[in-house]
This record gives structure tokens, sequence and C-alpha cells, in this order.
């Protein structure tokens, strides 16, 4: 089955001020840090058009008595950990979807249940109303991919069962942009195609799909039969780490190198942090830089050596970025990421002259265990005093990232 | 109804349990809690807000404090 709390970060909001219940309300980013855009909203918000995404001040100009409020990311933790809890007492196997969505695989829990799953569905539809005053929509299938479209099928505080016998029924003739992988740009190929439905990519022939979508045809084709077997990963499964990253949009632009190079020496320690954290060493360092304008291009290099040191990833991120950047563009925003990772543990290649670089590596742990014992702000490179707007730790205890489900 | 934070006096039990014993108003009237029967994780319909909510005794009268991760607060008229 597949749980999804309801406009979440709105409903914690609204839960902790009940005042607001009856307004429009919409968690946005900070617009000063220009994050200004649409996190979630609750359902009085969606009906008066506005869209999860979309900037401030055009959901402002859609519904002037808009109540904006700022995200408490700590506090969405902590709910999303109560409902974990609380799917936890049906099954081990819990993958979470982001922060607000889960998937449950129930099939040993159905057999000491009478009501089966719809019954389970039923209880943790309760549990999470009583317990922690927010809803959620459950979708109850046998497949990831039909548990997640029965999810949204039904909301809010809902039950949707979708089995073998009634699919064809209640998922076919949906819209093919609801299922799952089906985005902006494959809806626009699908419907210039002739396909309009979920029901419409599981007829059409698997050749006329993946000469329109390469292999992503097939497995759409596959997903709109119900023919996904992906398994649910029990709650203590880590997926393995290919890249670790962090980008940032910072409160002014970007005009020059100076200030690049402060943003990307921000990161790089940000990066350079959690992977020796995890014990990995990086070959491969990619840099994301978006303009004003929006548009954004990436850049990668392979290094001499592996590391794990934020001097080498950032110098080698201001080479990247000085034979790239069309000098005098402001930019948005930066990112910086390692891959070809392997653990530090299984050898590498030493370097003929090692004194300096083992030397740095030790300074930069040393700055680690500073940081662990007094915060991060206790120590910090000089070149950090410039504009500290450029230059917040983006490794933040209450990050929330991203999940994709293709893994 | 708003949600009022408190000072409670709280045992904490061997077994990680905690229970509340007495507690002060913002004016500073203290009360003693004659008896909790039940704990539960709950939200607060009246005030907002949610936690581990006791249901106590309190000079005869049944109340609820919420235990708010590590705040305590009352539903206050």
């Amino acid at each position: 089955m597949h749980c999804d709390l309801n406009s979440f970060y709105a409903s914690v909001e609204i839960l902790y001020r009940p005042e607001l219940k009856e307004l429009p309300v919409a968690v946005c980013g900070e617009i000063e840090q220009r994050h200004g855009i649409v996190l979630a909203k609750n359902i009085l918000a969606k009906r008066a058009g506005i869209i999860t995404g979309e900037a401030v001040w055009q959901a402002r100009q859609k519904c002037p008595p808009l109540v904006v409020l700022s995200p408490s990311y700590g506090l969405y933790l902590r709910f999303s950990k109560m409902a974990r809890e609380i799917y936890s007492r049906h099954t081990p196997y819990i993958e979470s979807f982001g922060i607000d969505e889960c998937w449950l695989d129930v099939t040993c829990a159905v057999k000491s249940v009478p009501g089966g799953a719809n019954q389970i569905a039923q209880d943790i539809l309760n549990s999470i109303r009583k317990e922690l005053g927010i809803t959620v929509s459950v979708g109850v299938s046998w497949n990831k991919v039909f548990a997640k479209l029965g999810s949204d099928l039904k909301k809010p505080d809902a039950v949707t069962v979708i089995t073998k016998d009634d699919f064809r029924r209640l998922v076919w003739p949906l819209p093919a942009k609801d299922l799952l992988y089906v985005g902006r740009a494959t809806w626009r190929r699908l419907q210039d195609a002739g396909i309009c439905t979920i029901g419409g990519i599981a007829n059409a022939p698997l050749s006329t799909l993946r000469s329109m979508l390469g292999k992503w045809g097939e497995t759409l084709h596959m997903f709109a039969n119900g023919m996904d077997a992906s398994p649910v990963m029990p709650k203590d499964w880590e997926e393995e780490v290919k890249g670790v990253g962090n980008s940032i949009t910072t409160p002014r632009d970007i005009c020059s190198e100076a200030d690049a190079k402060q943003v990307f020496y921000a990161l790089a320690e940000s990066v350079a942090e959690r992977m020796r954290k995890k014990g990995f060493l990086g070959t491969t360092l990619q840099i994301w830089v978006r303009d004003t304008q929006l548009g954004s291009f990436t850049r990668q290099c392979v290094l001499q050596r592996p590391t794990c040191l934020a001097s080498e990833m950032a110098s080698c991120a201001m080479d990247l970025f000085r034979r790239h950047w069309s000098r005098g563009r402001p930019l948005r925003s930066l990112g910086l990421c390692m891959s070809g990772l392997y653990a530090a543990g299984d050898g590498r290649q030493l370097s003929l002259f090692p004194l300096a670089e083992d030397k740095a590596e030790a300074l930069e742990r040393s700055i680690d265990v500073i940081r662990q014992r007094f915060g991060h702000a206790a120590i910090k490179r000089a070149l950090m005093l410039g504009d500290t707007a450029l230059s917040p730790n983006p490794d933040k205890e209450d990050s929330i990232h991203g999940v994709a489900f293709m893994r | 109804m708003v949600r009022e934070y408190l000072r409670v006096m709280a045992v904490f039990h061997e077994d990680g349990s905690i229970l509340p014993v007495s507690f002060k108003l913002p004016d500073g009237r203290g009360f003693a809690v004659q008896r909790v029967s039940d704990r539960r994780p709950a939200p607060s319909l009246k005030a907002g807000g949610q936690g581990m909510r006791y249901t106590c005794t309190v000079l005869g009268k049944r109340i609820y404090l919420f235990l708010d991760e590590n705040k305590w607060f009352m539903e206050m008229p």
C-alpha cells in the first residue's frame, strides 16, 4: 500500500495554528533567501488555483487573502517520523518516498487481520488522524505504481483499493499524466501520438511506445498493465550512494569570481564533510551553474587522485567555473557534486609526494572534530568572512532531500 | 482556546515514562496532579498542537496536559 500525508506541510502548520483552518494557506520558501515558491498548500488554497512550485507573487495574485507561512522543517521531520512509527506497527517493510509518502508491504500482516489490507489501511488512517491530528490517503494494490495512483484518487482521509479485477475500470480511464514517470514532456509526446489515458498506454503496441520514448516506453507499458514488480524495501535499507552533492540558491546574485569562490568553498566543505563521515573518496567532480534567467549548465572533470578534501574540490570547481562561465553574467545558484565514489578503506593509488595531501586531510579531519564538538560556526575559512549571505552551511540537520522511484 | 505553555514538575520513571506531578499557571497559581488516568499521543483539537496527551485529575476535574516534544502545554480558555 502507499500512504500519502495530505497537504503535509500545510496540515502540520494548521494543526499548530487552528485559527487558519478556514483560510487559504500556503507554506512557501523564504522570499529573502530567494526560495520563494509554494511548497505546499491546503485545500482552500488549492481551490483558489494555487499550484505547488509557483512563485509566491503569482500565488498572491491568484488569491489575495492567501496566508503565506515559512516552513518549519524540524516539525515536519518529527511528524514524518511519528507517521512511520504508526506504519511500523503493521510491517517492517516501509520505504520512504520523500518526507510525506511511504510504501508499505503488508503481505505478511494481511494473513492475520480479518479485514485484510483494507482493514490495515483503515487502522492506519484512524491512527494518523487520532494521534497526529492530520490526515492520510492510502492506496492499496498488488504493486507499488497502482498503490501510489490509488492514494491520489481519493483525498483526504480515504482508502482506495485497486485489485487485479478492477484496475482496468479504475485506472485505465485516468489521464496518462497521472501515471508515475509521465512528466510534462512525455505527456506531450503521448498526446501527440493520440494516447491520452493510462489504458491508452497499456494497450498501445510496445513497438510504438519504444520508438516514441525509448526504453521508458517499455517501462510505462509495464506500469500501465500493473506489471511493476519492484519490492518495498525494509525501513533500515540504505541505497547505494552514487554521488554526494549540494547546491544552493544564494540570497543575492553571484556577480564575480570572488563570490563564486566563496560559494564553491562553502559547498565543497559541506560535501567533503559528508563524504568523510560516510568514509568515501570521489574521483569525478561536477559543477552546476544557474543564471538569473534560470538557464543552467553542468560541467565535470576527473580528478588526478581520489579525494575527500574540500580544498581540492573547491579549487577544481573554480578551474571548471573559470573556463566555462561567461564573465559578467550574474548567477543565482551553484552546485557541486562528487561521484565515482568508493570506500576510503578499499585502498587507493598513493601520490609520489604524499606529505602535503596527508597534512591537508589531517587538517580537514581536525576541523570536522572541532565542528562536531562546538558547532559548524566554531571554525571557518577567512574566505567565509566576506559576505556571510554567500556561505551558509547547506548541510543542515533538517535538510529534506528528494527521492526518485527509479534508483 | 489557546495553547498555554507551562512549568511542570514531572517524574521520570526507570522505564523511561514521564508522569506530571504538579504544574504552575502563568498567573503563579500552582496545582497538584491527583491522578493520571490515560497517556497517549494526540492532537489538541481545541488549542492546536500535538504531543503526548496526559489525562489528569486536578481538584477533582479532568484536564489534559500535553507534552509537545520537550514543552508542556494546556488548553486554556
